[in-house]
């Protein structure tokens, strides 16, 4: 059974006049519908003229279009086949626009004796790069310039969202809290860090790093990991013959453990005393890789960086600007996702709470099962547009000099090459492409926690 | 100063707008006609570097960079204050003359063929012969360009320094790492904070910031020098008009030293009987309606900004902080290679 709220609106005053405008709207969500019946003027069947639009579920929408008649003389006057030519035409126009402003541009820059074409990418680029997740030598191509800054901006963003969220969703659960200490405290934090510019964050952030040790004084953790205010030395462990088999078994541990976590699960709901399947799960991903390190007799060894000449060398050297722009990205968007997760907690009505009290669920089982996975439907839209943004936010590294995109490519690749145009569209295309697919995958996950079908079916 | 920095992001992408805006204007108008139009000669300088172009505490520009803009201003309307200054990183640069937010670029700009070919833009002239160097603590022991094999080096982004860098400690065999640094103010803090061993870039450059440390007598700068950096005055390529005057402004500043005329002498040296002094000053000839500027032309920039001699002696030589010496900027007959064409 479908049930739905439909609106008419009409003038105040005038007497329900179904030429003039009347407007349908259907909840609930994604089922609304609006129409307009505008004052038609033109020529046209009079009854399609004056009959308000029905509001039409998926299939009659279909039949709809599959019976227009194709006749020249209703092109005009048929609203479908109207919007249709429209369409056509804005999309041909588009299209023309953009091939005389791109060859316009092409010619008119070379008259100006400025280089244009994408030819650069090829050129060596000559300049050094402090962060490179790929190889990179001086000679390599302004190519690969671009390749390391869309890397080195993933890099960022990845980590920034991760911490974003655990930061984000801790506070936002605290500031629901009913201890009143712990919840005014994530309160404060929100309002303070929302309503600071971003980028004075960034330049507090990275203003902390230049106040770290100098390189002779550097803090020391243990003789293996070292801070200054060039970086975070640490170090990584050197593989040799039979790690292939430990990092075999990890993953055939973690699987395991999923199948295992998704299997107990489904008899847990059912059992009175489940299993703990946390303990089992972490058992199982810590103790085989364990059992298999020993049994290879831990077939690494570790690469701990030393002091040698100006700084330290050997080992991973965390870049200051990495890890400020980290903090601040990851604090601020934490805000926005701690805002998200309150009223997402906020929007589950305050019965299901007490119904899940009163048959007796514990108050863990009943976040976890009963309003988290109602709450998400409010959380994850908005979950979504402030990953969009951390990315996008993430072009403040110029500022501070970390090598993401903007600052390699279309800072220094640009000023040494004069490309402007080129290179801002193709940045342009590259936050286009990320931004669309981090919305494409979320979008994805929203539908499947979305309230599936309609009320009352 | 940071002011260039915040907007960044979208402040290259109008930049690029601005390119694509100013390529489909009309083909190149008169750029002289234009600015003598709006009454003010905009002029693209460094954001804050000590002696080249710093804004005083009253807000005015001063500097050497800062004064040639002045010395074209008063050579145009008679008013070296006639000048409206757009401090540009050096990433910016290029990009703000392109798209004709500048008129002239006057910033420790290096000439090199591509930014002379490739990049739409024409040199006018150099106005100081430079070199590339190292600034380093004096307790780190190092004594040449060769030592610095490991260390930790601060680079402008965007610049030359920054490929001459590379170019050298590859060829040499010698290894670093680089920390980028955006413009004289953050260079300074970086390195002052020790989280790079040394700041490269024009010598010139490093004698502002080595002045401008708390403790400049514990820094030197290395003798060895890796480059050559002759830093000239821009303009765009396609209006030859505009880049004649620009060129010979600089020119006449350069003329005037050699001929011995300053701001104090100038009135009376429009007297002499020498004949390229009263070319130079108007009194001969009509040298400066050829330029398309007023007779008095070169005589009203040496009386409000100098000769070449005076506009370096004031900002950079050896009684302000910055301490230069004339070297390879001494007139091409008193031991440097500063030159310019005859006046005729
Ligand atoms: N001459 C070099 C480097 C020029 C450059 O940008 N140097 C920096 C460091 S001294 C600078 O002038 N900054 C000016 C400022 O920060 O005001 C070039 O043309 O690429």
């Amino acid at each position: 059974m479908k049930m739905r709220l439909v609106l008419s609106f009409v003038r105040p005053g005038a007497k329900p006049d179904p030429t003039f405008a009347d407007a349908h709207c259907a909840g609930p969500g994604s089922n609304l519908a609006i129409s307009y019946g505008l004052q038609h003027l033109g020529p046209g069947p009079a009854q399609q003229r004056f009959t308000p639009q029905r509001i039409r579920g998926d299939d009659e929408k279909k039949s709809n279009f599959i019976h227009m008649p194709l006749s020249l003389s209703t092109l005009w006057t048929d609203k479908k086949k109207r919007s249709l030519l429209i369409q056509t035409a804005v999309i041909v126009a588009l299209v023309l626009f953009a091939w005389t402003v791109i060859s316009n541009t092409a010619t008119n820059l070379e008259k100006r004796g400025i280089a244009s074409g994408i030819g650069f990418l090829s050129q060596p680029a000559g300049f050094d790069i402090v962060q490179t997740l790929v190889p990179w030598e001086m000679s390599m191509s302004h190519g690969r310039v671009l390749l390391i800054g869309i890397l080195n901006t993933l890099l960022v963003s990845v980590l920034g969202i991760i911490a974003a969220t655990i930061i984000g969703v801790l506070m936002g659960i605290a500031r629901l809290s009913d201890n009143w200490l712990l919840a005014k405290l994530a309160a404060t934090y929100v309002e303070v860090l929302r309503n600071l510019p971003l980028l004075l964050q960034v330049y507090f952030w990275y203003g902390l790093t230049l106040m770290w040790p100098k390189v002779r004084d550097s803090f020391d953790i243990g003789g293996v990991i070292f801070v200054n205010n060039r970086g975070i030395e640490l170090p990584v462990p050197q593989f040799q013959d039979g790690a292939g088999i430990v990092l075999g078994a990890l993953l055939a541990a973690m699987i395991g453990a999923g199948l295992f976590w998704h299997l107990a699960g489904r008899s847990a709901e059912r059992e009175e005393r489940p299993l703990p399947r946390g303990l089992i799960c972490a058992g199982l991903v810590i103790g085989v890789p364990l059992l298999a390190a020993l049994a290879q007799g831990f077939p690494w060894t570790w690469d701990v960086p030393v002091r040698k000449g100006f700084n330290y060398r050997g080992g991973l050297s965390v870049l200051p600007s990495l890890v400020a722009l980290w903090f601040a990205l990851s604090t601020y968007t934490a805000c926005y996702i701690a805002e998200a997760v309150r009223s997402g907690i906020q929007s589950v009505s305050r019965g299901q709470h007490e119904a899940a009290l009163s048959l007796g669920l514990k108050p863990s089982w009943t976040m976890r099962l009963i309003i988290l996975p109602q709450a998400l439907r409010v959380i994850v839209p908005q979950l979504i547009s402030q990953y969009l943004n951390l990315v996008k936010n993430s072009s403040l590294a110029v500022a501070i000099g970390y090598p993401e995109i903007m600052s390699v490519f279309a800072g220094t690749s640009l000023s040494q090459t004069g490309q402007a145009i080129e290179i801002i569209l193709i940045t342009m295309v590259f936050y286009l492409t990320v931004s669309l697919t981090i919305s494409f995958f979320m979008n994805i996950y929203n539908r499947r926690v979305a309230l599936r079908g309609e009320a009352g079916q | 100063m940071r002011i260039g920095i915040i907007g960044k992001a979208g402040l290259a992408s109008l930049l690029a707008l601005g390119i694509w805006a100013s390529i489909w204007g009309s083909a190149s108008a008169g750029t002289l006609d234009d600015i003598k139009a709006r009454g003010v000669l905009h002029c693209g300088t460094g954001p804050g570097l000590a002696g080249f172009s710093l804004p005083s505490s009253s807000g005015e520009w001063i500097g050497f960079d800062v004064d040639f803009c002045r010395a074209i201003a008063a050579a145009i309307f008679g008013d070296p204050k006639a000048v409206k200054f757009t401090p540009l990183t050096a990433q910016e640069r290029f990009t703000a003359l392109q798209s004709g937010e500048v008129d002239v670029l006057s910033r420790n700009t290096t000439w090199t063929f591509s930014r002379d070919v490739n990049l739409g833009l024409e040199f006018a002239g150099v106005t100081y012969y430079d070199g590339q160097g190292f600034l380093v603590r004096e307790d780190l022991g190092v004594k040449a360009a060769g030592d610095l094999d490991g260390a930790r080096i601060c680079i402008d982004s965007g610049t030359t320094t920054e490929l001459n860098l590379a170019d050298y400690f590859r060829t040499h065999g010698l290894e670093f790492d680089s920390v980028i640094v955006k413009g004289a103010d953050d260079a300074r803090s970086n390195y002052d904070a020790e989280s790079c061993d040394s700041y490269t870039t024009d010598v010139s450059g490093l004698a502002s910031i080595r002045a401008s440390l708390p403790d400049p007598e514990n820094h030197i700068i290395l003798d060895e020098v890796i480059s050559k950096e002759p830093l000239g005055l821009i303009v765009r390529h396609g209006d030859s008009e505009w880049g004649d005057v620009v060129r010979w402004v600089r020119n006449a500043v350069i003329l005037a030293e050699e001929l011995g005329i300053n701001s104090g002498n100038v009135e009376k040296m429009s007297a002499s009987s020498n004949p390229e002094v009263r070319r130079l000053l108007g009194t001969e000839g009509d040298f400066g309606s050829q330029l398309g500027l007023e007779k008095e032309w070169a005589a009203r920039t040496i009386r409000l900004v100098g000769n070449y001699g005076e506009i370096f002696e004031r900002n950079v030589g050896k009684d302000t902080e910055l301490g230069l010496e004339r070297g390879l900027n001494a007139l091409w007959n008193n031991g440097g290679i500063l030159f310019a064409p005859p006046m005729r």
